[in-house]
């Protein structure tokens, strides 16, 4: 049974169609102006609802159910989804391809398209627009301004910090840990300080089964071979049979599971854990401004 | 061990096959009294071999395992065990197995079905209503349709299919928008078409159905829309809707005070995976999904009867007999759609139902009255048990804002993968998962067609990481016999055979055969795509095959 038609019903509709029964002449005169009056600013305001706070919280139960999984409550970003609350993103500016975005995912990344993740019901185009209305209520106005010294923050990653021989940015460093090139622009300082901090605390979550093919989650593993040599370094990729790994010394090796005389897996991570005694506040502090920096470009 | 008769007539038919090829590679100076030879054994080759195509009869159905060449019903036979009776592969010769043939779908996403197999044809379904017929020895395909669906479906969690029903000289399959269709089994020409409910509103269908008699039988989608749940039946050879079962009791209905207010109108209860049947009692044993909203209990006091439900329906009228619920007013989608598994052990007749709530249940079908719950799994909701035995939620698992830890997680301790039972071991096979989420309230207002949830779940950052396992259960104490664990959850099915095996898929793409008694892996292969279908078993030409869908195809195995 329907109910009685929705101001959803009304955006879903083709322009030019015949106006839904039942909706009174007064009430379609102010839909249209609303539309017209939306329609006049940039293509930023295709979005019906503008940044009205009752479709933002409308847009903060469907982001919940939608999106938090990996984008985390609040847009701030989890173990898999970027932070949100930023307002410089990297895929999508406008409102309009936000909802591009969100609609057709986005190739090459864990971001799927609307409905299509396999788990969950897709969203409509209205509750898409909602779910956008909230981000931009929760994106940070004038974000705070990377206190460090970016240059002094990118000579203690190539150098005293040790950082880059596990990192790599722009094609620059190491192999065994996360690239990051892209982590100024897609989580938070408060994120990047304490995986700095606590690497072991959050490692990457693999992925929901239906797209699970994606990234590693940088698991340490540790083997015994048949002839008694041990190696130990991070699962690239697993299954009940074969483990692929990364050596520290950025050997990849194959290994056939029964061959092994121990195989053994741990979700403490391989990175060391940056105290303040080896790298005090200011230098981290330094070492975030050249990340961010990055994502600033 | 085969159906000797058949095989022998297959033989013949061989036999005629040679000839055939005879005729066509024949000189024009063949003699006449070769020629009326030929004849002769080709007209004896059809008569003898119309029985190989012949109709699937209800009989045929109810005496399935007397045919353990074919693979007539998603769940093998009408008792839900996923039970072959084929042991030409075993645990002495499983090491030497290798894949036989591969069928692209060409479809992307999940293939959730399971194939039926008939006189060497097999009969399976892909995503967006593909369906299609294989020549079963060497993956051909005999015919293909797809269904031609609107733009605006929306299916809650995929856009898949999970088999074919197949009665008389066609197979019958469930849409995507609602409707239940009836193909030619030889062409796949479309016989009838009925609408079974409005698509827009969020009904589909993504289930196998199932042939009882003359009926053909299914269950709605769509717990996730607040639709009010059914089981249909349909009459086979017209589509003309015979019973209705509405598993949320309209006003006057007994059940229908286990409803808040009007609640019972959105209150969801699918019944989205197939049910087992019984002939010697006529019953169809049907279960049912998560009250709606899914994850909200506020608005919707009470039981919510028949949410989360084993159904015990007369097949005929589709009247019930009993009903066992799994899980009351249920806040964490735990639907009860997993297979109900009809055991006959010591005189008794029972329903094994490993539930997605991590609990393990035996039911005895005759009455619907509990005999035991254990876990299997890692549970947090319930501590006690209440007079008749049945777990009883504790105060520490109802979602709340802040959000609240609780196991099994939404995905549940199973899910729809298929179980099978295994009448030689005695065991319960089943796929597991040890998973706790977050579960955080999300009010949504119902809206039709839209996703209607009213609460979201997330993974813990202190949480370990899931586990999955296969689980062999002992229905007799309810204890875990031997549990092997994947490298991560699976939501691959289950298939056990006379051979001693016991055959599953995982996430990471691997069909692996286990020991059915220790649980020892004894083979695998790695099929490239995650596996979100069940095993089945059949064979031609006396050659038995295992086969199962991964990532976009379907894989046959057999010894070389």
């Amino acid at each position: 049974m329907f109910r009685q038609r929705s101001i959803q019903t009304l955006i879903r509709r083709p322009a030019g169609a015949t106006p839904p029964p039942g909706l009174s002449a007064a009430a379609m005169l102010i839909a249209i102006i609303i539309l017209a009056l939306s329609g006049a600013n940039a293509a930023d305001d295709r979005n019906p609802f503008g940044r009205d706070p009752k479709a933002a919280k409308a847009g903060e139960y469907q982001f919940r159910i939608n999106c938090a999984l990996c984008h985390g409550l609040g847009a701030h970003g989890g173990g898999r989804g970027p932070d949100l609350t930023r307002p410089q993103k990297k895929h999508a500016h406008t409102d309009a391809e936000m909802f591009q975005v969100i609609s057709n995912g986005i190739p090459g990344t864990a971001m799927p398209a609307n409905g299509t993740n396999g788990q969950g019901v897709g969203m409509t185009d209205a509750e898409i627009w909602q779910i956008i209305t909230y981000i931009r209520s929760q994106e940070v106005k004038a974000p705070t301004k990377a206190t460090g010294n970016a240059g002094h923050g990118k000579e203690l990653f190539y150098g005293d910090a040790n950082c880059s021989l596990c990192h790599m940015i722009e094609g620059k460093g190491g192999r065994l840990g996360p690239e990051l090139t892209a982590v100024g622009e897609s989580r938070t300082r408060v994120a990047i300080i304490d995986s700095v901090r606590n690497p072991s605390r959050r490692l990457a979550w693999g992925l929901a089964e239906a797209t699970k093919e994606f990234p590693q989650e940088y698991e340490t593993v540790t083997v015994v071979t048949a002839d008694g040599k041990e190696i130990k370094g991070v699962a690239l990729n697993e299954d009940s049979f074969s483990v692929q790994i990364m050596d520290t010394s950025e050997q990849i090796h194959l290994l056939e599971k029964d061959k092994l005389k121990s195989f053994q897996k741990s979700r403490q991570s391989a990175m060391p854990v940056y105290g303040a005694d080896l790298l005090n506040d200011k230098d981290l502090d330094d070492i975030v401004a050249y990340l961010s920096s990055l994502g600033a470009k | 061990m085969t159906g000797r008769g058949v095989g022998d007539l297959q033989n013949v038919k061989l036999v005629c096959k040679a000839f055939n090829r005879g005729g066509r590679g024949g000189t024009p100076r063949r003699s006449l009294r070769k020629i009326v030879g030929f004849l002769t054994i080709c007209v004896t080759c059809l008569l003898f071999s119309s029985p190989v195509s012949a109709q699937v009869t209800f009989d045929r159905l109810v005496n399935a395992a007397k045919e353990p060449q074919n693979w007539m019903t998603y769940s093998g036979d009408y008792s839900g065990k996923r039970f072959s009776g084929l042991d030409q592969i075993n645990t002495k010769n499983v090491h030497a197995m290798v894949a036989k043939w591969v069928y692209q779908t060409a479809a992307t996403g999940k293939l959730e079905t399971s194939p039926l197999a008939v006189d060497g044809i097999l009969y399976a379904t892909a995503q967006d209503d593909r369906a299609f017929a294989l020549d079963a020895r060497t993956g051909r395909p005999i015919w293909m349709y797809q269904r031609q669906l609107p733009g605006d479906i929306r299916p809650c969690c995929g856009r898949v299919n999970r088999g074919l029903a197949i009665l008389g000289d066609k197979v019958f399959l469930g849409t995507l928008d609602a409707h239940v269709i009836a193909l030619d089994a030889k062409t796949g020409n479309v016989v009838w078409d009925v609408a079974a409910a409005d698509y827009r509103t969020g009904h589909s269908f993504t289930v196998a159905p199932l042939a009882v008699k003359d009926l053909i039988v299914i269950g709605i989608s769509g717990g996730e829309y607040g639709v009010r749940g059914f089981i249909d039946a349909y009459d086979a050879s017209t589509g003309q809707r015979k019973w209705r079962f509405y598993t949320v009791p309209g006003p006057g209905e007994p059940g229908h005070e286990s409803w808040e207010g009007n609640s019972w109108k959105t209150g969801g209860a699918p019944a989205w995976n197939t049910g087992s049947y019984d002939p010697t009692t006529n019953q169809i044993f049907w279960p049912t999904g998560n009250p709606a909203p899914s994850n909200r209990g506020t608005g919707r006091a009470g039981d919510n009867l028949y949410s989360n439900s084993l159904l015990a329906l007369n097949a005929d009228m589709g009247k019930m007999n009993w009903y066992f619920q799994f899980t009351k007013h249920d806040e964490h989608d735990w639907d009860a759609t997993q297979v109900p598994v009809m055991i006959d052990a010591g005189g008794n007749h029972l329903i094994a139902q490993a539930d997605r709530n991590g609990f393990f249940y035996v039911i005895d079908r005759t009455t619907g009255k509990l005999i035991s719950a254990t876990t299997y799994g890692k549970t947090t909701w319930s501590d006690t048990k209440d007079a008749e035995g049945r777990p009883v939620a504790n105060n520490q698992s109802s979602p709340t804002l802040a959000g609240r830890t609780v196991c099994p997680g939404a995905l549940g301790a199973t899910n729809f993968m298929a179980p099978t039972y295994n009448p030689q071991t005695a065991l319960f096979y089943v796929t597991a998962r040890d998973q706790c989420d977050i579960f955080s309230t999300a009010p949504q207002p119902y809206e039709p067609g839209h996703a209607y949830y009213g609460s979201a779940y997330f993974p813990s950052d202190e949480a370990e990481p899931y586990r999955g396992f296969l689980k062999a259960i002992d229905p007799a104490t309810g204890q875990v016999k031997w549990q092997f664990e994947h490298a991560s959850p699976t939501f691959s099915g289950v298939l056990s055979t006379a051979g001693g095996l016991v055959f599953s898929g995982d996430a990471e793409g691997n069909l692996i055969a286990f020991d059915a008694a220790s649980g020892k892996p004894l083979w695998h292969f790695q099929m490239g795509g995650a596996v979100y279908a069940a095993p089945m078993a059949f064979a031609v030409d006396g050659k038995e095959y295992v086969a199962i869908a991964a990532g976009s195809a379907v894989y046959t195995f057999a010894l070389p």
